[in-house]
């Protein structure tokens, strides 16, 4: 018998196999589509103390391998949210993760207050989003205002709190550091790279917000070797993401380091690929005798007579 | 809503740039209504999102679905080199159509495409019940005129003139004095625009189909909004998500 189970700051998960932030909705559209009950957790698509409107289309813009996407954080707001997603959420057996945006320390945390006595496991404070003028990713490039809202969030938060990363930065120990100094219970990284496409024929930005943030397996390479260093850094639990579309590339973020995994991009192509990634990591542990999941985390090894020390 | 592995039946090359494709998907023919598309997937992994488009006809006997579409880039290129006896993934139907309830056989319709609009308006007007009037528009060459010609009164307008009314749909409509109690349309955004104020002048209850780029094409993403008159009841500010809540809406409801 196999365990695939693995703990977050207390929330045991069935498996590792999360849904990424704002790629899943919160379940309701993929619903007929993929079983909920089979998935580790479903993290929402981010929501703020009020709704946000997003930015202007085009929002999405296909790149190799990859895609970019200035959606801009649209939401419904913390109360309709309350009303509508989490009690469909509710209904399934799988773990709730909410992921919160704002635009100052106070929204985030109006936010977190708001979801206190919800049927919520897990928060995922999103100081890295690429596409809104403020807060987001303002704050995740600093690791000084990384431990600030950490701290922040954590003094209200009822549940345990994940600080989602932006890898737009020159050193992610630096921000993981700091999200643990100021209490963080995890660290999910990355959110999407900042990334530009040109219209050469129309002689137009793809993207009315000019810049996105890229996502896909394009980043994937770069996502592994962010989890990595971050797990060197810290010792609180990472979620790697960044590309994820088969097992195998589950497997490389949790050797890589990370207890769990989020599935992003590819549910647009794939929308089965959550299940798959699950019973693709079963068949992985059974070929290689492994009875534990959690023996895999970190597990990575250097080539024999290899070992260097730059990372 | 099914995302399978389709057999392509047939495709054809039917004008510049323009493909018909026949797909055989059972249960997507047997769930699909005139104005709701599907998503096709790319066999090239390289180009991730899928290509959303209109479904032209619906054969439930044979479990097939006609696809018409444009090369507009890599991925419809790609679809375009298909032939019978290969496959390819699709995920559909997807969105709401065209309401057929508004028509009726007292009615007086006007089913206007324009371009690679056309397409949806020969599965409307063969299911459609009213007065069919059936205008559609071309920069020159037709294409599924027949099909159309079959189903209602067919008039034609061209960019450069050499079949029907030069100039654009509307200024065949006028031409024609055709008048109308709906309209249903679909096209490139200026005539979707030109409809929506011709309509609100004379009084006509106006249909129509809008496009945006789409990644997730079943409503996650937020990737394909366009601006509503009302604050929308799923988003709870002024933005209707094209793929879930459209493709097809009342023009009063959205921004063009």
């Amino acid at each position: 018998m196999i365990s695939t189970k693995v703990t977050i700051a207390g929330v045991e998960l069935k498996n590792p196999v999360m849904t990424a932030s704002g790629t899943f909705g919160s379940g309701m559209e993929y619903a007929e589509l993929v079983d909920l009950n089979r998935l580790g957790a479903v993290v929402t698509k981010g929501v703020a103390n009020v709704p946000w409107p997003g930015n202007p289309v085009p929002r999405v813009a296909e790149t190799a391998s990859g895609m970019l996407n200035a959606i801009g954080l649209q939401n419904p707001g913390i109360e309709v949210f309350r009303r509508r997603d989490l009690p469909f959420l509710a209904g399934f057996d799988t773990k709730v993760v909410v992921n919160v945006c704002g635009k100052s320390k106070e929204d985030y945390c109006q936010v977190v207050e708001a979801l206190g006595d919800e049927p919520v496991d897990l928060l995922e404070i999103n100081i890295s989003c690429p596409n809104v003028k403020e807060g987001g990713i303002a704050f995740g490039q600093n690791p000084k205002a990384v431990e600030e809202i950490t701290r922040a969030v954590k003094a209200v938060a009822k549940q345990p709190v994940i600080m989602k990363l932006s890898p737009n930065v020159t050193d992610i120990t630096e921000t993981a550091r700091a999200a643990q100094a100021g209490g963080a219970d995890a660290i999910s990284l990355i959110n999407t790279l900042t990334g530009m496409k040109i219209d050469v024929h129309k002689r137009m930005f793809a993207l009315s917000n000019r810049t996105g943030g890229l996502s896909g397996p394009a980043i994937r390479p770069v996502a592994v070797r962010m989890v990595y260093q971050a797990a060197q850094a810290v010792s609180i639990p990472i979620i790697g993401m960044g590309g994820i579309e088969t097992a195998e590339d589950a497997l490389e973020f949790i050797l890589a380091g990370a207890t769990a995994v989020s599935v992003g991009t590819a549910n647009f192509y794939n929308p089965s690929a959550t299940v798959q990634i699950a019973e693709g990591i079963e068949t992985y542990m059974e070929r290689y005798g492994i009875a534990d999941i959690r023996e895999l985390i970190g597990a990575v090894k250097d080539q024999p007579g290899r070992e260097v020390s730059y990372l | 809503m099914k995302k399978t592995t389709a057999a392509i039946i047939s495709q054809e090359r039917i004008g510049e740039g323009i493909y018909s494709l026949w797909l055989g998907a059972e249960e997507i023919a047997e769930a699909a209504a005139p104005g709701q598309f599907v998503s096709l997937y790319c066999h090239d992994h390289s180009r991730l999102l899928p290509r959303p488009i209109s479904i032209c006809e619906i054969d439930r006997e044979k479990g097939a679905i006609r696809l018409v579409y444009r090369v507009a880039g890599k991925g419809t290129a790609e679809f375009s080199g298909l032939s019978a006896g290969g496959s390819i993934e699709v995920l559909g139907p997807l969105g709401n159509g065209f309401p057929l309830e508004r028509g009726g056989e007292e009615k007086k319709l006007l089913l206007i495409g324009g371009g690679i609009g056309v397409p949806p308006i020969v599965e409307l007007a063969k299911q459609i019940q009213g007065k069919k009037q059936i205008v559609a528009g071309y920069r020159d060459a037709l294409f599924l005129d027949q099909e159309l010609r079959a189903a209602g009164k067919l008039y034609v307008a061209t960019e450069d003139g050499s079949i029907g009314t030069k100039g654009t749909v509307l200024d065949a409509i006028r031409e024609q004095n055709l008048e109308a109690d709906v309209i249903f349309a679909c096209g490139p955004t200026p005539m979707l625009r030109a409809l929506k104020e011709y309509a609100l002048e004379k009084g006509i209850e106006c249909w129509i189909s809008m496009e945006e780029r789409m990644a997730c094409g079943v409503g996650a993403c937020l990737g394909c909004v366009c601006k509503s008159a009302e604050t929308d009841d799923h988003s709870h500010v002024k933005n209707k998500r094209i793929c879930k809540d459209g493709p097809v809406f009342l023009a009063t409801e959205v921004e063009v």
